[in-house]
């Protein structure tokens, strides 16, 4: 086992223990903060993974913005400061569900890839994707500031309601 | 052609995390064996001058924060690929079409400002 493994089963493990605890602890904010940690932990995997930029990203973004907006959408609708167990659904059908999903994309990941071997790629700085995105991706760039667009207004109108 | 070097940039960060943690539970861990504790209800009521509270809390947020922080996300979900494109819009067989790209990009994501600002969104009132 190399330092890449290591790393990959230390931080995966970690990852999948924040996620579980996001679905089973009953405080809905401790949830949100839950969610910080697995998202920081899969960061950390791309990182290794040599994906230095999207790591980053992905601290930014997802650390940094979608789990503020997570929390101020739970705030918006109640803002519990204790347990709140009337949340609690059924858990049978989505346990079942999510060992479905879940394990039917590890088996698939583990057909495809056997014990094949990949060797880690270069890392993938700024300058690596920037020389991607502006020579063969340029469209789908052009085409996500329109639905960026799309959803902030989106988010504008419905926060706004009848009011206007 | 990255493995141990590519890694080894990152040590300082690493080694940095695992003694932050660290310092952290032995605080907290040295905290929870030296002191004392008594817990009493009166002790875990909220003190507002000197008056017993009477009610729940009163917590709601306004939806206003909401559309705040989602102006936010796009603007980061903007400086995001500000940086790969400042790296790269200098270099040969870029240049001034990449240029325009990205004004086209970050054009219509101020369409989305203009409207929140004609919508009088960004006014605190």
């Amino acid at each position: 086992m190399t330092v890449t493994d290591i790393l990959l089963l230390a931080l995966g493990a970690v990852a999948a223990g924040s996620a579980l605890r996001v679905v089973t602890t009953t405080h809905i904010v401790r949830a949100g903060l839950w969610l910080v940690v697995a998202l920081g932990a899969m960061a950390a995997c791309y990182l290794v993974l040599t994906a230095e930029l999207v790591a980053w990203v992905q601290v930014l973004i997802y650390v940094g913005a979608v789990v503020v907006l997570l929390l101020f959408a739970t705030m918006l609708t109640r803002a519990p400061i204790g347990p709140s167990p009337e949340l609690d659904r059924a858990r049978f059908p989505a346990a079942l569900i999510g060992l479905g999903s879940g394990g039917g994309l590890a088996a698939l990941f583990i057909f495809g890839y056997r014990w094949g071997k990949a060797e880690l790629a270069a890392p993938g700085t700024a300058g690596v994707l920037g020389k991607e995105i502006f020579s063969g991706w340029v469209l789908p760039f052009e085409v996500l500031s329109i639905l960026l667009l799309a959803a902030l207004v989106g988010a504008i109108v419905v926060s706004r309601g009848e009011r206007s | 052609m990255c493995g141990v070097d590519y890694l080894g940039s990152y040590r300082l960060l690493g080694l940095l995390l695992i003694l932050g943690a660290a310092f952290f539970t032995v605080a907290f861990t040295a905290n929870r064996l030296l002191s004392r504790r008594a817990p009493s209800a009166g002790k875990n009521a909220t003190y507002e001058c000197g008056i017993d509270p009477v009610g729940g809390d009163w917590a709601q947020a306004q939806v206003r924060y909401y559309v705040y922080a989602y102006l936010y996300v796009l603007f980061a979900v903007e400086s995001v690929f500000l940086f790969p494109w400042a790296v790269t819009y200098a270099l040969d067989g870029f240049g001034m079409v990449t240029v325009v790209e990205m004004a086209i990009f970050v054009a219509v994501l101020a369409l989305g400002l203009l409207y929140a600002w004609r919508k009088r969104v960004l006014s605190w009132t």
